[in-house]
């Protein structure tokens, strides 16, 4: 009895634990959300005057909050779709061939996981003051590239390890070219890998906001137009559109989630 | 491996592999060396970088005020990572050893805090304790205090606000570590008459300590430049080498001064990384 | 009726590094005929039929398919195809997707592709599997598609890497016959790799045994129990008993050899007097008398007897302590005590030249005697 009781009790202390942890995670969201249905008009913003949906309307006149948004998804957009090609390459690549300078290739991945975000942030923006890529959408797709191919390349590489490369052989085998081979059999067998590894950089990209902040010019992306109205209060509209964004992409997630179920059946 | 016709395979090698190498020649390598090399160069009147080979930056990197800046940098990061430890080891290791399909679910809402800017979220953390805010109206609604009381703007909140960005960070490897962790060693540690503590100590402790290093690397390093958490929360009471830089580049506008300063934290980290090798850490693991 | 060779290897030779896994390989594969490359594992058999499918390059040696060069041809370009030993199904295609993939690579038409792998799954026997996908299949229903998603592509040779060693025994022998049946229906040339030699008794027309890169003999099953060409050969497949000794005397045909427990005869050509041979014979060919026989002076005891079904086995031992093993019909058992003396009949034992690599250490036997 002693025993089952102990247990018991160690089993709450478990889920209390757990509890106040994601509370811990989650409180902010609540204060944002919360904030989102904020009557007060007064800076900066942070008692409670009531609930009202207002801000989710005067959300879609504020065209410099919805222009930041779209850089933000027009920037997150390319600069996967370009980290996903090169990273599926290069995993697929260095996985299956020996070669020299594999290990430089190798260090230079790990760089940007490992390195202070500040650091690459300067040093993406001295290459581009000396080199006078203008700064804007296009060197914010350039940088956020960069630190994304890596995450897309250790993510297919850690699904390789288990990868069977007589498959590939016995497409060669049954006629298939090299290029063929690699659409038809390589790239639908890593899809799951190469999806999760584009979620990734996807989510990398939207919520960047140190790299963004030394490379983005005049251009600003909404977690910059965060930064911006940080200094003065954080303003409803804001915590309206964060709102929506969270929505957004836990939808998103959750459908991309079940179709990759779907898809390893 | 397969290997095929040397020529065949050179073709394949380039096509496959030259995006890449070219890519991060460019965009990493590069620019981190002209860093390099620019912490050795000086300023004109009008703060544009001049070639001239000198150490001055290097001399103003031993200002005591940067000094004292730098210890506390390091005491942030230190406590960033012991807090990070402390508090995700015990919850990490109760979600990696749920047994009913919760499992998923409970991983999934440690992720999903993430999927919402970061910066507002510790902004909702400033809005949430300030003087103002909702845990001092909370605390006068329960009669706990009288006045409200200020929590924002000192080392304390910085460390917090670290702890509350960098967590994930944390509990994803030792996660990973403990989820592969074996039961039948523990039936097996107990069997032979070990108690908990020595079980945790003997068995459970080594096997996931390499969760614990590749948990305190991706932690330590970015919270020793995490600016923007020191300049909400630590309203600049409580600056990091972040700071420093981003002063340098965005407002003090002296280019040089905060490469230098730079090398300090590719230093520190290059230190760290081989440290990290050297108990045997595995660098794949801290990308995925 | 002449022949025609299908494929012919020609002193190849494939180093990896400094790994010499294939040494100066020469062999003859005719059409239509069922061959088993067979050799325990780091043979170099693998590396063999991989050589041949285009997947690895002969460092020297010529390989000729149909009397063609196929040094430059890719994997995609040469019409022989490949069972693979993990089956290598494509995860993500269903099972008539798999086996319609050779044809789509041609350009097949769509209909006929339908019809043609329809036929096929009919053939291999999985009619109305064509929608599941592999995981959803049995081993052995994996097996048979894999062998359906190449033989229809009509290849001149198909080669299959060790394709039941993931079945359970039951199974195993199944698919044997299943296979052998395939071979003989659709008379394509098979080259078959295996470490089973039961497996490869039982199936081949031919066995060519390889032992650490080298083929040491290729030949039916028959003559490869009955006269192994080298001393790996008469260990590796079925059971023996290997004498190692010195010419003493030669008679003709007769040979007479000082083994390390006695004198014994054998027949065998083109040796010559103090030469280092082995002597192998089966447990079934040794023979026992109780009174000496002219020839043989071994001297044994019987140590145990086990009857297993129909025969039984028995192990006696020689003064020196060596095993021999002896296999007679039930019913003829050996006397447990007294002496019993060791020959066999002229046929019954194959004399066996010693290689020069293993030179010194017969000498260091033979001399410990």
């Amino acid at each position: 009895m002693v025993r089952t009781q102990k247990r018991k009790l160690k089993k709450g202390l478990g889920v209390g634990y757990c509890a106040l942890i994601y509370l811990f995670l989650f409180l902010p969201i609540a204060v944002i959300i919360t904030n989102s249905f904020n009557a007060t008009t007064s800076k900066p913003y942070m008692t409670w005057k009531g609930f009202t949906f207002d801000w989710y309307i005067k959300l879609f006149d504020n065209s410099a909050l919805l222009d930041s948004f779209g850089n933000t998804i027009l920037i997150a957009v390319c600069s996967t779709v370009l980290a996903t090609c090169i990273g599926t390459l290069a995993a697929v690549g260095m996985y299956r061939y020996r070669f020299r300078g594999k290990g430089v290739i190798d260090a230079l991945l790990y760089i940007p996981v490992v390195i202070p975000e500040i650091v690459l942030g300067i040093a993406l923006l001295t290459l581009f003051a000396k080199t006078s890529i203008p700064r804007g959408i296009l060197s914010l797709v350039l940088a956020h590239t960069t630190f994304s191919i890596p995450f897309v390349v250790f993510n297919i590489r850690a699904r390789l390890t288990g990868y069977d490369n007589s498959v590939e052989e016995a497409s060669m085998d049954l006629g298939a070219g090299k290029v063929e081979t690699f659409f038809r059999i390589t790239v639908p067998i890593l899809a799951p890998a190469i999806g999760g590894g584009a979620l990734l950089a996807f989510t990398l990209s939207i919520d960047d906001v140190i790299i963004s902040y030394f490379t983005n010019g005049q251009t600003k992306t909404f977690p910059l137009k965060v930064m911006e109205s940080i200094k003065s209060g954080v303003s409803p509209d804001v915590n309206a559109l964060s709102t929506l964004i969270l929505a957004g992409t836990t939808l998103l997630v959750i459908l991309t989630q079940s179709n990759l179920f779907k898809r390893r059946k | 491996m397969v290997m095929k016709t040397k020529k065949g395979a050179a073709i394949s090698i380039a096509t496959m592999v030259s995006p890449v190498t070219l890519w991060m020649a460019f965009f990493i390598a590069i620019p981190l060396l002209y860093v390099a090399v620019m912490s050795f160069c000086g300023t004109d009147e009008n703060y544009n970088v001049v070639f001239r080979l000198t150490l001055e930056n290097y001399r103003r990197l031993l200002d005591p005020s940067y000094l004292q800046i730098y210890m506390q940098s390091i005491l942030i990061a230190f406590l960033t990572t012991a807090f990070c430890i402390l508090l995700g080891y015990p919850f990490a290791f109760l979600i990696a050893r749920t047994k009913s399909r919760k499992k998923a679910l409970l991983y999934m809402l440690v992720i999903i805090p993430f999927w919402t800017n970061s910066l507002i979220r510790i902004y909702g953390w400033r809005t949430f304790l300030s003087a103002s805010g909702m845990l001092n109206t909370l605390l006068m609604k329960l009669n706990l205090i009288d006045t409200q009381i200020d929590f924002l703007y000192n080392i304390g909140t910085t460390v917090f606000g670290m702890v509350y960005c960098l967590f994930p960070f944390m509990i994803l490897p030792l996660y990973t570590a403990i989820e592969k962790l074996d039961i039948n060693l523990l039936e097996a540690s107990s069997d032979l008459g070990a108690r908990g503590a020595s079980t945790f100590f003997h068995i459970i402790l080594p096997l996931t300590a390499s969760g614990i290093f590749s948990g305190s690397i991706m932690v330590f390093i970015p919270a020793l430049g995490y600016f923007f958490v020191a300049d909400i929360l630590g309203g600049g009471n409580s600056d990091v080498i972040g700071n420093l830089i981003e002063r340098q580049f965005q407002s003090g506008n002296n280019w040089p001064l905060g490469a230098a300063l730079s090398m300090i934290l590719i230093g520190i980290t290059l230190l760290l990384v081989k440290l990290y090798q050297k108990c045997g850490g595995d660098m794949e693991s801290l990308g995925v | 009726m002449e022949k025609t060779k299908i494929v012919e290897i020609r002193n190849v030779n494939k180093l990896y590094d400094e790994n010499h896994v294939v040494k100066d390989l020469s062999l003859d594969v005719y059409a239509g005929e069922f061959l088993t490359l067979l050799g325990s594992s780091g043979c170099g058999k693998t590396t063999t039929l991989r050589m041949i499918a285009g997947f690895e390059q002969p460092t020297d040696g010529l390989i000729l398919v149909e009397g063609e060069n196929v040094a430059d041809k890719e994997p995609y370009e040469r019409n022989v195809n490949t069972v693979f030993q993990s089956y290598a199904l494509f995860p993500h295609m269903t099972v008539f997707d798999n086996i319609a993939y050779g044809l789509k690579m041609k350009r097949v038409k769509k209909k006929e592709i339908h019809d043609r792998v329809m036929e096929m799954l009919e053939l291999v026997q999985l009619g109305g599997f064509e929608k599941r996908y592999p995981s959803q299949l049995s081993g052995g229903q994996k097996q048979r598609v894999a062998i359906a998603r190449a033989l229809i592509n009509n290849p001149k040779v198909l080669l299959l890497d060790e394709p039941l060693g993931a079945l359970d025994l039951k199974l195993r022998k199944q698919m044997q016959l299943e296979l052998k049946r395939l071979q003989k229906k659709l008379n394509i040339t098979f080259i078959y790799v295996t470490h089973d030699q039961e497996e490869a008794l039982s199936m081949s027309d031919r066995i060519a045994v390889m032992h650490g890169g080298v083929l040491e003999q290729v030949a039916v099953p028959l003559e490869i129990y009955e006269s192994p060409a080298s001393k790996f050969v008469a260990t590796f497949i079925g059971e023996t008993n290997l004498f190692e000794g010195r010419v003493v005397k030669i008679e003709g045909n007769s040979v007479s050899v000082m083994v390390e427990s006695g004198m014994v005869t054998a027949l065998g050509e083109g040796f010559s007097e103090g030469e280092l041979v082995s002597i192998s014979v089966r447990p079934e060919r040794m023979n026992y008398s109780v009174t000496p026989v002219e020839g043989f002076t071994i001297e044994a005891k019987v140590r145990e007897q086990v009857y297993v079904g129909s025969v039984i086995k028995a192990i006696v031992e020689l003064g020196n302590g060596n095993e021999v093993k002896l296999e007679r019909l039930a019913g003829q058992a050996l006397p447990m005590d007294g002496t019993v003396y060791l020959y066999w009949g002229e046929n019954d034992a194959k004399l066996l030249r010693t290689p020069d690599n293993e030179f010194f250490q017969a000498v260091e036997n033979i001399q410990m005697c």
